[in-house]
């Protein structure tokens, strides 16, 4: 009995040493690009993507897989800002911008589960077991991960209305 | 334009034909009360106002039916006498036909007066910020176009050490009228809002500038203020854009105010004609600004001039009772130059129009684009020395900052490049793009800032609550673990007192 365990922790430590070691020595440098565009980013990890988290689609977009127009909820602003750091061309027409879209519920549907809740990475989805719940506009940031939670479809996402103060001149047509 | 001048780069802006006669020289009019009256809460720079009445609510002309909300807010007050009928949407005069809130009065017709109470003997002996807060309360704004709040502009002039006033009687854009009609009609009401724009602002001089093209005006004011040495009346060469406050103010001074300054930086505060009608109405009548003189004109009008009307006519009203001769080709909200075009007709005059105009085919010449031919007439013509023929080709490639290292953020919006393009290119236009966009980024970054703090705030709630979980389970652990003792030692102790009852 006694013998067992000494061994066992014995061997846990020279293991875990050896992986303590191995870890210093055979560290890799991680791309400080990378952490700079990760910075960049709006940081929820929505995964609207297609990559795990924010600091996966920096560095698909470091290596070259993926275009830096591949993030919805950064817009042209962050495509632009990425290329400018990379030195990369780009070209934004290919990039639909249908407008800025956040969640919305549907209150004669929401049976209250708190499912959407839990997935939300900004907390934009205030509400309680059993209570309708309910999207503050200002903290969602339309990554649409709560959309597939919803067991009742109440969850919709909802194109954010422009106002006099966010409309923009549209561009004259070329001659 | 003189060969001096061209020596000398002083060649800005362009000399349009001003087309404000006979509508200028035709008496004012005032116009039967329409039936409903639609009043924006916006018609400020600044957040809109709140309002604080209620649908099925009697208020009285001048009567507060919205206050001011924020540092930068204006009031606004019903401009006539009727019911509340709805606190709702109104769509803007603006380009983009978009809603805006607003207040919906149905007038009863007796366009009855609210009693103005306190009305000072002396404003003269008020304290200057007491002026202010009446100006504020009155909801004055700016009544050039621009709109800001002047209460807000006097107490800023004020903290900044104002020593001159300089008082916009312009009135470069062609067409209108308004301002030249003020200062003929109400010039004594002009002179007196000046006097107290001087004693709120703590500035020394008044200068009025304006432009030779209205010598009726300038005798009017110079015989308004003939009794009152600390008001000059200076006139100035008709050149558009000479009602810009930056080059006003290089008109009368002889300085120029650097790219990223205001003239209130040296020393200089300006208003507008109009602006001061308004404050002398505030002040000694303590009538709130709740109509303005709007400029009809344009060859569809069948019968143009100079009319008063209520804040929240709709243009199709005015229409209704003015009569038009023909369709109009264009219709537009201010001047030719600057002013907004407007969707249609069913939007409310607000504030800041100074004018409707109503042009015709032939005066609105419209036709399409052609390439640019490089010849840089619009460079001569920009009144700032910016490049617009190189500011929009970057912006027609989307290269927003190579058009803001051009200078795109010191662009008034003057038009002048565009008015002088013989390929009718709508440069303006270009740059209230980049302008929109740029400011959409700026907004989408601050966005992207907020999620992050969110994302923070959240990661550091989900450890807060496991922590508080694990303590919690600690806790009830360590309860469960005492009342286990407990129970033990009670059942040792039943066990003795049984052993011990049966011994």
């Amino acid at each position: 009995m006694i013998a067992a365990i000494l061994s066992l922790t014995l061997l846990g430590i020279a293991l875990g040493l050896g992986l303590g070691v191995a870890a210093k020595k055979f560290a890799v440098e991680g791309n400080p690009v990378v952490d700079e565009l990760t910075a960049l980013m709006p940081g929820s990890n929505c995964g609207q993507c297609g990559y795990p988290g924010c600091a996966g689609a920096a560095a698909a977009i470091v290596d070259g897989t993926a275009a830096p127009t591949c993030c919805p909820p950064g817009g042209k602003a962050l495509a632009t800002a990425i290329a400018e750091k990379l030195g990369l061309s780009l070209d934004l027409s290919g990039m639909v911008d249908e407008g800025p879209k956040i969640a919305s519920v549907s209150e004669e549907i929401c049976i209250g589960c708190c499912r959407c809740i839990k997935v939300c990475p900004t907390d934009a989805i205030v509400g309680a077991a059993k209570q309708i719940h309910n999207v503050i506009r200002e903290a969602c940031t339309g990554c649409a991960a709560c959309i597939d939670r919803c067991p009742t479809e109440a969850m919709v996402m909802k194109p954010v209305p422009v106002t006099l103060q966010h409309w923009v001149w549209p561009k004259p047509a070329l001659a | 334009m003189g060969i001096l001048d061209r020596i000398f780069g002083n060649h800005w802006g362009v000399h349009p034909d001003d087309r404000k006669r006979p509508a200028a020289d035709l008496p004012l009019r005032r116009l039967p009360m329409p039936a409903h009256l639609y009043v924006p809460l916006q018609q400020h720079i600044g957040a809109p106002a709140r309002p604080v009445v209620l649908v099925g609510q009697r208020v009285l002309k001048g009567q507060l039916i919205a206050e001011a909300q924020g540092a930068t807010s204006a009031a606004i007050h019903a401009p006539s006498s009727g019911t509340v009928s709805a606190v709702g949407e109104i769509t803007a005069p603006h380009a983009s036909g978009l809603p805006v809130p607003g207040i919906t009065i149905a007038c009863d017709g007796e366009d009855r007066w609210l009693e103005a109470a306190d009305i000072p003997a002396d404003p003269f002996a008020l304290e200057p910020a007491e002026i202010s807060r009446r100006i504020a309360a009155a909801g004055v704004v700016g009544m050039g176009g621009a709109t800001f709040p002047s209460a807000l502009k006097l107490t800023l002039g004020k903290k900044s050490g104002i020593s001159t006033l300089i008082i916009n009687g312009g009135e470069c854009e062609p067409y209108l009228s308004c301002d030249d009609r003020v200062m003929r009609d109400f010039a004594v009401d002009v002179v007196d809002g000046i006097r107290l724009m001087l004693h709120a602002s703590g500035a020394t001089t008044a200068l009025v500038g304006i432009e030779d093209n209205k010598p009726e005006a300038i005798a009017a004011m110079k015989q308004a203020a003939a009794s009152f040495p600390e008001i000059r009346v200076c006139p100035v060469p008709a050149r558009y854009p000479m009602g810009s406050e930056k080059h006003l103010f290089s008109a009368l001074t002889g300085k120029e105010v650097p790219a990223d300054a205001r003239t209130t930086d040296l020393g200089v505060l300006v208003h507008n004609v109009g602006t001061a009608a308004a404050v002398h109405d505030a002040i000694r009548n303590g009538r709130p600004l709740v109509e303005r003189i709007v400029t009809l004109n344009g060859g569809a009008w069948r019968a143009p001039g100079n009319v008063v009307v209520p804040v929240g006519m709709l243009v199709s009203d005015l229409i209704a009772v003015a009569e038009l001769k023909e369709q109009p080709a264009r219709l537009i909200m201010g001047g030719p130059m600057m002013g907004t075009l407007l969707p249609s007709a069913i939007v409310p005059v607000v504030k800041g129009s100074s004018g409707v105009l109503a042009l015709t085919a032939a005066e609105a010449a419209d036709g399409d684009a052609q390439p640019c031919i490089r010849c840089s007439s619009c460079v001569r013509a920009c009144p700032v020395g910016l490049l617009p023929l190189e500011m929009s080709a970057r912006i027609r490639n989307e290269d927003y900052a190579g058009a803001v290292d051009l200078g795109l953020k010191d662009c008034i919006a003057c038009g002048c490049c565009a008015y002088v393009c013989p390929s009718r290119i709508p440069l303006v236009q270009y740059f209230g793009h980049a302008k929109g966009e740029l400011a959409a980024r700026d907004r989408t970054k601050l966005r992207n800032d907020a999620t992050k703090r969110l994302v923070a705030a959240r990661a550091e709630r989900l450890e807060r609550e496991t922590k508080e979980k694990a303590e919690a389970a600690a806790r009830r652990k360590a309860e469960r673990a005492k009342q286990k003792a407990a129970e033990a030692a009670a059942a040792a102790a039943g066990a003795q007192a049984d052993s011990e009852t049966t011994a």
